[in-house]
């Protein structure tokens, strides 16, 4: 191929391949940027090296037909299904197996119609804006409902396996959810789980790592904790981690609006003057009021 | 019209090309969806110059990235009337166009028996011309 180093003719260097496509660029920033997700990292590496493996091959005319890239990515709420699924979406375009890119997140309600015939135009109305990109489905299973056999999420499932059969150069479709529920979703529809090729787990976060996303997006908004305050939210994801609807990254974001609110009535509150310092420190009084440190809450959930 | 022997219709952009290949369908549709052109596909069995409004073929398509999606309906209004006219507009919704940018056929009948001239007599011996397709001579959906 085209690199520069001394190869002999009728070899090829892969890691050029990748560095050329900026698909390395892309991995490390993944790294740096996501916390934890370690299997999904070393999933995303083997796939970014088998599409470049692949690229490699056409470059010598070998032919092994357009791989299958559908992906169903499974996971608790707020593992980073959907901010995978963009730098997803970026690699491939990297490395030219998608055309232009760009991820369109649908769920049931934009492929599924209310009433006969309303299904069909709008799930090709949704394949045609995603062509040339990456689908993402998000909670999946919802599209296929056996309680009623005349649902019409039946019909936006024949179409959606036409398409990623017929035109798997055009668009690579992503199904997200729960593992469970996925689950159940690719036994009962047996025609999508043997047409995804990838089945990514997300794992759920330890609570260090979820200490590590708090301060990430704290510095992100440009606040920080006081040191009392930071023991005093590893409390809290403990806590909070063993309550139901934990939502992972997302309790987390949510614990930290909730805080600033309580940060910001805090210094209302406040007579006299306020400095920076103050309007950008979150203490562990902001974070002790939290209902999750309320023990008769505890219990009663 | 008289002096296209081919009798080829030639409206809109590239009619006095030989026809476009797919490929080519595609390099111009990617010129429309990069300035944000709505995209729809038309179709007509009447082949008159001043038939402007034809009937759409599914919806107009907006929002699109790629033109694989448009070329797929492409094929399939051509499946659907494989004698007709079909050709494809992008129209520019922008403040002060609002108007179709690009206009092509894509889709044309195996052969295109072309107009005659019809000259109408008047008043005081002046003569009115107009042009009358062949093809139109027929009822709707038989032409062709």
């Amino acid at each position: 191929m085209s690199s520069p180093s001394p190869l002999q003719p009728g070899s090829v260097d892969l890691s050029a391949i990748l560095r050329e496509a900026r698909v390395t660029e892309a991995l490390d920033q993944l790294d740096r940027e996501l916390v934890g997700l370690a299997p999904v990292k070393t999933r995303l590496r083997e796939i970014a090296a088998f599409l470049a493996v692949e690229k490699a091959r056409s470059g010598f005319g070998m032919v092994a037909g357009a791989p299958s890239l559908h992906m169903s990515f499974t996971g608790n709420p707020g593992t980073g299904k959907t901010t995978v699924a963009l730098r997803i979406a970026e690699i491939l375009h990297r490395l030219g197996f998608v055309r232009k890119g760009h991820l369109i997140a649908v769920t049931r309600d934009d492929l599924v119609g209310q009433y006969i015939g309303h299904t069909a135009p709008k799930t090709k109305e949704v394949l045609k804006r995603a062509m040339g990109g990456v689908l993402f489905i998000d909670e999946a299973y919802y599209l296929y409902r056996p309680e009623n056999e005349r649902d019409y999420g039946q019909e936006a499932i024949e179409i959606l396996l036409q398409v990623m059969e017929n035109q798997r150069d055009d668009l690579v479709v992503i199904l997200a959810g729960y593992k469970d529920r996925m689950d159940t979703f690719f036994r009962s529809n047996p025609g999508f789980s043997s047409r995804i090729a990838h089945h990514i787990d997300f794992p759920d976060y330890s609570a260090a790592e979820l200490g590590s996303i708090a301060a990430g997006m704290l510095e992100r908004m440009q606040y920080r904790f006081e040191p009392a305050a930071a023991a005093a939210f590893d409390e809290y994801v403990e806590r909070r981690q063993r309550q139901p609807h934990f939502a992972n990254a997302r309790s987390i974001r949510n614990a930290l609006d909730r805080a600033r609110l309580r940060q910001a009535s805090r210094l209302c509150a406040m007579p006299g003057p306020v400095d920076a310092a103050a309007l950008s420190t979150i203490t562990a009084q902001d974070i002790r009021a939290s209902r999750v440190f309320c023990e008769h809450n505890n219990r009663s959930d | 019209m008289m002096t296209n022997i081919g009798a080829r219709l030639t409206q809109g952009q590239f009619s006095f090309l030989p026809d476009l290949t797919d490929v080519q369908i595609t390099a111009q549709l990617n010129y429309a969806l990069q300035h944000g052109w709505a995209i729809g596909v038309e179709y007509t069995d009447d082949p008159h110059p001043r038939n402007t409004y034809w009937d759409m073929y599914g919806n107009p398509m907006f929002d699109l990235k790629d033109p694989a999606g448009i070329l797929k309906e492409i094929n399939q209004c051509r499946k659907a009337f494989p004698r007709h006219y079909v050709r494809v507009t992008a129209f520019d919704a922008t403040r002060g166009w609002e108007t179709p940018r690009m206009s092509f056929i894509v889709n044309r009948p195996a052969v295109e028996p072309g107009f005659a001239l019809v000259r109408e007599e008047r008043e005081g011996r002046s003569i009115r011309y107009t042009i009358r397709s062949y093809a139109a001579e027929k009822p709707e959906g038989e032409r062709y």
